[in-house]
C-alpha cells in the first residue's frame, strides 16, 4: 500500500520534472536546425518560475470558471499521467482508469479550457474554442480506434496491462504490420491533441492560425504556468504513450529500485529521441490550413482502421 | 412470494393511482384559485412520484412479478398490469425525475398564471405522469395500446399548450401525425402475435413469441423498431421532436425528453428480449447498432448548429437515445452468438445510460427553462454573462453539460465508458464482419462524444459566459428557490449516478437478469467494491469515486504548489484586451460563429446555404451600410423522405374526394352497401 503510494507520488514528480524539459528540448533542436543558437534547454523551467511570481491580470468580464480552469486542467492532465505507465511498466493505480479514461480526462480539461476561452468575451478567446472543438471532434475517432488496434494485441484496455504485456513479448516486432499503422495513426493524432505542428503553431501569436494560444491569451501570472506546465504534461503524456505501448524495451517489469532506475533513465532517451522527432517534423512542415487538417485527421482515423483490419486478417490466416 | 410483500405493492400502486387522480380531478373545482390548483396539482404529482419511487424499488426486490387484475366486460381486454423488473425499472425513471420536475413546476408554471388555464395544465400534468407509469406496466397488448395512445394524446396537449403560437400548433401536428403513424407499426406488431394464439395478453405473446415462424418474427423486429423508433426519435423518424420537445412548457420537456422517450426503450427491450425470448439473428442487433450510430451521430450534427437551447437539447436526446441503442444493440449482436454475459453486459450499459440521460436532459431542460422564465427568450445569442445574473441555474447546467459530454467522473461517462468497452469486446465474436463493424460503431460514439462535448461547450458558453449580449439577458435574476431545488435534485441524482456504480449496477443487473438468465453484477463490481470491471481488472476497470477523489486532492495540491512557488495570489481585474477598442457585446462569439468550422468540415451533411446582402454607403463601396446574413440548412429527411410520402397521400386522396360528395343519402347508401358485402362475406 505504502510501497504504491511512494510510487505513484514519485510518478508524479518524475513528470512534473521532465515535461518542461521535453519543451525545452523541442525548442532548442528547432533553434539548431534553423542555426540559431536558442534559449538554454532550461528556459521553460525559468519561465514557469517567473510566471508563478507574477501578478495575475484578469480580465473584468471573466466568471469563476476562468479562475478554475488553470486548477481542473492541470490537475485533470496529471490525474491522466499518473494512469500511464513510464519507468513501471505496471502502475498501482492502474484499476482506476483505463486509456480510455485517459482519453477522456484530458477532454474534461479541454472542455473547461473551451468554457475558458469563451468567458473573457473576446473574439480571440471564441476563435479558439471553436477550432479547438472542430481539432479535437476530429482526432477522437482516429484516437479511440487506434487504441483498439494496440489493445487487442493484450486483449485488454488496461494499460498496464497493454504496456506490460507488450514489454514482454516485443513491443512493436511482435505483429509489426497492424502496430506501425497504429504508431502512424497515434503519431499523427499526438501532433493534432497537444498542438503542435501541422495542426498548430505553439510559437505564434498569429490571429489566423493559432488555436490553443487564442483560447488561452487572456491568462497570465501563475494562471498562465499552470496552463503551460498542463501542456507540456499532456505532450509528455502523449510521448510517453506512444515510447511505452511501442518501443517497451527497457522498462521495468517488476518493483525493484535499480530496475525503476534503469526504466526512468530509458524512457527518458526514448522521450526526448522522439521530441527532437517532433522538432524536425516543425522545422520540415508547414502548419496546414485549418480546413485541411480534416484530410490529415482522416488520414489517421483510415491508418487505425486499417490497423484494426490487419490485425483479423492476419490472424486468420495465420 | 411473500404475501406481506405482493399486499404492501399492491396498496402502494393503488395510493399512486389516487393520488394521480386527486391531482387530475381536485384542480378543477377551485378554477378562480389558480395559485392553489397548481399547488394541488403538483402537490399531488411529488406525492404519487414519491409513492412510485417506492413502487419501483420494491418491484425490484420482489421475488417474483406481482400482477394486478381488474374485471373487464371487454373480450380481448382484460385490465391487467404486471410490475416486473424491468417496468420497476422504469417506473423508478419516472418516478425520480417525477419529484423534482414536479417541484419545479411549481416555480415554473407561475409564469402561466392568468394566460393559460392552471386547472387544464395541472391536471394535464398528472394524466402524463400517470399514463406513463401505465403504460410501463400494462400487461396486455389492447390495454398497452390504449395507454399509449392516451400517453401520447396528453402530451399532445401539453405540446399545444401556447396554442395562439403558430410554431407550437405545427410542432403539435407535426408530433399528433408522426406519433399515430408509430402507434399503427405498434399495433401491426401486436397483431402479429395476436395472430399466432388469438390473445392480446402479454403472457400469450411470451409463449407464441418462441413457436412463430422467422419470417413473422422478422416482421416483428421490424415493425417494433418503426413502431417505438418513432416516439424514441432514432434517425430519421425523428423529425418530430425537435420540434414539439421544445414547444412544450419546460417541465414538460424535461419529461418528454427525459422520461417519455424511454418508455419506447422500453417497448424494444419487451418486444425483443421478453416477448421473443432474446433469440433473434445477428443483423436485428447489427440493424440497431447501425440505427443507433447514425442516429447519435446525426442528433448531435444537428444540435450543434442549433441556436434555441431547447431545440438544441432535443436533438441531444435523438443522440442519447443512438448511444442507448448503441449498447443494446451490442448486447443483442452477442446474444445471437450465445455470448450471453457480455449480452448481459450491453444490455447493462444501455440501461445505464437510460437512467442517466433521463436526469441529466431532465436537469438541463429544467436549466434551460429557468433562463427562458427569466429572459423570456430561448434564444442563445440573446443570452450571455448568466453565470452572474443566475449562479445557481449556471452550476446545475454546468453539471448537465460535464455528464451528458460524457467527461469524468461524470454519470454519463460511466454508461458511455461501459458501451465502449462492450463494443471493445468485439473481438470475442467469431464473425470477421462484427470484429470491424463494432469498433468502427466505437469510432462513431468517440465522434459523437467529442462534438457533444463541443455542443455543450458552446451551450453553456454561449449562455452563461462573457458579457450579456441583449437587453433581456442584463435584466435576468435567478430563479425562485423551489425551482432551484427541484434543479438541484436531478444534479444529485446525476452527481450519485456518476459515483454509486457499486450499488447502480447490481439494481441494474437485477433487472436484466430475468432476460439474459445471467447475474454479471459480481463479476463486474470488483471485490473492492471501488471499481468497474467488465473482465477483471487486467482487462479493463474504472472508478470514478477514486478518480473524482485523486482530482479534487491534485486540486488542493496544486493550490499548495502554486502557494510554494508563488506565494500569495495577487490579483488585479482589467478589461479584456480588444487590439485597443472597447468591446462589447457584438464583438463576442456567437453561437452560430462558434460552430463555424464544424458546419464546414461536415457541409455534405449540413448543406448549409449562405445569404449575404451588403448594401453600401453611397460615397463609398468599401463602407458597408447594412449587412444582412442568412443562414439555412437544407432538411434533408424532410425534403426528400417526407414531402414525397406527403405528396403522394394527397395525391390519393385527392382522387379519393369523389366518392365524397357531402350528400347524406349517398352516404347512407355506402353504408348499406358496406353492410350487405360484409354479409355475403361471412356467409361465403
Amino acid at each position: 500500500m505504502i510501497e504504491s503510494a511512494v510510487i505513484q507520488l514519485l510518478q508524479a514528480v518524475v513528470v512534473l520534472v521532465v515535461s518542461p524539459f521535453v519543451i525545452g528540448l523541442i525548442r532548442k533542436v528547432k533553434a539548431w536546425l534553423q542555426c540559431r543558437q536558442g534559449p538554454v534547454l532550461l528556459q521553460p523551467y525559468y519561465d514557469l518560475a517567473k510566471l508563478f511570481q507574477k501578478e495575475v491580470v484578469a480580465s473584468s468580464s471573466t466568471s469563476w470558471i476562468f479562475t478554475a480552469t488553470p486548477y481542473i486542467l492541470f490537475s485533470s492532465t496529471l490525474t491522466a499521467s499518473l494512469l500511464v505507465p513510464t519507468f513501471l511498466s505496471q502502475v498501482p493505480l492502474n484499476f482506476a482508469g483505463d486509456i480510455i479514461t485517459v482519453v477522456y480526462l484530458l477532454a474534461l480539461g479541454t472542455f473547461f479550457l473551451m468554457l475558458a476561452g469563451l468567458d473573457a468575451g473576446s473574439a480571440f478567446g471564441g476563435m479558439g474554442s471553436s477550432r479547438e472543438a472542430i481539432v479535437a471532434a476530429l482526432t477522437e475517432p482516429a484516437m479511440i480506434l487506434s487504441i483498439f488496434a494496440v489493445g487487442l494485441t493484450a486483449g485488454s484496455t488496461n494499460l498496464s496491462t497493454i504496456v506490460h504485456k507488450m514489454a514482454l513479448s516485443h513491443g512493436i516486432m511482435s505483429d509489426p504490420p497492424p502496430h506501425l499503422l497504429a504508431l502512424a495513426a497515434l503519431f499523427i493524432v499526438t501532433l493534432a491533441e497537444t498542438g503542435r505542428v501541422p495542426v498548430d503553431n505553439p510559437a505564434t501569436h498569429l490571429e489566423l492560425t493559432m488555436i490553443h494560444e487564442a483560447m488561452i491569451l487572456e491568462y497570465s501570472g501563475r494562471y498562465l504556468a499552470l496552463i503551460e506546465w498542463a501542456a507540456a504534461l499532456k505532450l509528455l503524456l502523449f510521448l510517453t504513450l506512444l515510447s511505452n505501448i511501442f518501443f517497451p524495451w527497457g522498462i521495468a517489469t517488476v518493483m525493484t529500485p535499480f530496475g525503476m532506475a534503469v526504466g526512468t533513465g530509458v524512457w527518458f532517451l526514448k522521450v526526448s529521441g522522439l521530441a527532437v522527432l517532433i522538432s524536425l517534423i516543425e522545422s520540415m512542415f508547414a502548419k496546414l490550413r485549418l480546413f485541411r487538417i480534416t484530410e490529415l485527421l482522416g488520414v489517421a482515423f483510415i491508418l487505425s482502421l486499417l490497423s484494426l483490419v490487419f490485425y483479423y486478417i492476419l490472424r486468420v490466416q495465420s | 412470494m411473500n404475501f406481506n410483500l405482493f399486499s404492501l405493492i399492491h396498496g402502494n400502486f393503488l395510493i399512486i393511482l389516487v393520488l394521480y387522480g386527486a391531482g387530475m380531478i381536485i384542480p378543477f373545482f377551485f378554477p378562480r384559485q389558480p395559485r392553489f390548483q397548481n399547488l394541488i396539482a403538483h402537490g399531488a404529482a411529488i406525492a404519487a412520484s414519491t409513492a412510485g419511487v417506492v413502487l419501483g424499488v420494491l418491484g425490484l426486490f420482489a421475488d417474483s412479478p406481482p400482477v394486478f387484475y381488474s374485471l373487464s366486460t371487454l373480450p380481448l381486454l382484460s385490465i391487467q398490469f404486471r410490475l416486473d423488473t424491468l417496468s420497476s425499472f422504469f417506473i423508478l425513471v419516472i418516478s425520480l425525475s417525477g419529484v423534482p420536475v414536479s417541484l419545479y413546476a411549481t416555480g415554473y408554471v407561475r409564469e402561466f398564471e392568468g394566460r393559460y388555464p392552471m386547472g387544464v395544465l395541472g391536471s394535464l400534468y398528472n394524466a402524463f405522469l400517470l399514463s406513463m407509469i401505465l403504460v410501463i406496466m400494462a400487461d396486455n397488448g389492447f390495454l398497452f395500446l390504449i395507454l399509449w395512445e392516451v400517453m401520447s394524446l396528453v402530451s399532445y396537449f401539453l405540446v399545444v399548450t401556447e396554442h395562439e403560437k403558430a410554431e407550437s400548433r405545427y410542432a403539435g401536428f407535426f408530433y399528433f401525425v408522426m406519433t399515430h403513424v408509430g402507434t399503427a407499426f405498434i399495433m401491426i406488431c401486436f397483431l402479429l402475435f395476436y395472430q399466432e394464439n388469438g390473445s392480446f395478453n402479454f403472457e400469450a405473446f411470451r409463449s407464441s413469441g418462441l413457436v412463430m415462424p422467422q419470417a413473422i418474427q422478422a416482421l416483428v423486429f421490424l415493425t417494433a423498431l418503426v413502431g417505438f423508433g418513432t416516439k424514441a426519435g432514432i434517425v430519421p423518424l425523428h423529425v418530430w421532436l425537435p420540434y414539439a420537445h421544445p414547444a412544450a412548457p419546460s417541465h414538460v420537456s424535461a419529461l418528454m425528453s427525459g422520461v417519455m422517450i424511454k418508455t419506447a426503450i422500453y417497448g424494444l427491450i419487451r418486444v425483443y428480449f421478453d416477448f421473443l425470448g432474446g433469440q433473434f439473428p445477428w443483423w436485428w442487433g447489427f440493424t440497431i447498432l447501425v440505427v443507433g450510430a447514425v442516429s447519435a451521430l446525426l442528433g448531435v450534427m444537428y444540435a450543434l448548429m442549433e441556436h434555441d437551447l431547447k431545440s438544441l437539447l432535443a436533438y441531444h436526446s435523438v443522440e442519447n437515445i443512438g448511444i442507448i441503442l448503441l449498447g443494446i444493440g451490442a448486447g443483442m449482436i452477442f446474444q445471437s452468438y450465445g455470448l450471453s454475459h457480455l449480452a448481459a453486459l450491453g444490455l447493462l450499459a444501455g440501461l445505464y445510460h437510460t437512467i442517466n440521460h433521463a436526469m441529466f436532459k431532465g436537469l438541463l431542460f429544467l436549466g434551460a427553462g429557468s433562463l427562458l422564465y427569466s429572459t423570456h427568450t430561448r434564444n442563445m445569442e440573446e443570452y450571455g454573462g448568466l453565470v452572474r445574473h443566475m449562479p445557481w441555474t449556471a452550476f446545475f447546467f454546468l453539471i448537465g453539460a460535464v455528464s451528458i459530454s460524457g467527461l469524468p467522473p461524470g454519470n454519463g461517462f460511466v454508461s458511455e465508458w461501459l458501451i465502449f468497452q462492450s463494443l471493445f469486446l468485439s473481438f470475442q465474436i467469431p464473425d470477421l464482419l462484427m470484429k470491424i463493424f463494432l469498433p468502427i460503431g466505437a469510432a462513431m460514439l468517440a465522434l459523437t462524444g467529442a462534438l457533444a462535448m463541443a455542443c455543450f461547450a458552446k451551450a453553456f458558453g454561449i449562455s452563461f459566459l462573457a458579457m450579456p449580449r441583449s437587453h433581456h439577458a442584463k435584466q435576468a435574476v435567478e430563479v425562485s428557490l423551489v425551482m432551484r431545488i427541484g434543479m438541484g435534485i436531478m444534479a444529485a441524482y446525476c452527481v450519485i449516478l456518476g459515483l454509486a456504480t457499486m450499488w447502480i449496477i447490481p439494481l441494474l443487473d437485477r433487472v436484466i437478469t430475468p432476460f439474459t438468465h445471467i447475474s454479471i453484477a459480481e463479476k463486474v463490481i470488483s471485490g473492492r467494491g471501488w471499481t468497474i470491471e467488465p473482465m477483471g481488472v487486467t482487462f479493463a476497470s474504472v472508478s470514478t469515486p477514486l478518480l473524482a477523489l485523486v482530482i479534487v486532492f491534485l486540486i488542493l495540491a496544486t493550490l499548495l504548489l502554486s502557494l510554494l512557488l508563488g506565494g500569495w495570489l495577487r490579483k488585479r481585474f482589467y478589461k479584456t484586451w480588444g487590439c485597443g477598442l472597447n468591446l462589447k457585446p457584438r464583438n463576442e462569439y456567437t453561437s452560430t460563429g462558434f460552430s463555424q468550422p464544424i458546419r464546414q468540415v461536415f457541409s455534405t451533411i449540413y448543406r448549409p446555404t449562405v445569404k449575404l446582402e451588403t448594401e453600401m454607403m453611397a460615397e463609398s463601396r468599401y463602407f458597408a451600410k447594412r449587412m444582412r446574413f442568412e443562414l439555412t440548412f437544407q432538411p434533408v429527411f424532410q425534403k426528400y423522405l417526407y414531402d414525397p410520402v406527403v405528396r403522394f397521400f394527397l395525391a390519393v386522396a385527392d382522387r379519393f374526394r369523389v366518392i365524397q360528395a357531402g350528400s347524406l343519402h349517398l352516404y347512407l347508401s355506402y353504408i348499406f352497401l358496406t353492410l350487405v358485402a360484409l354479409l355475403l362475406w361471412t356467409t361465403l
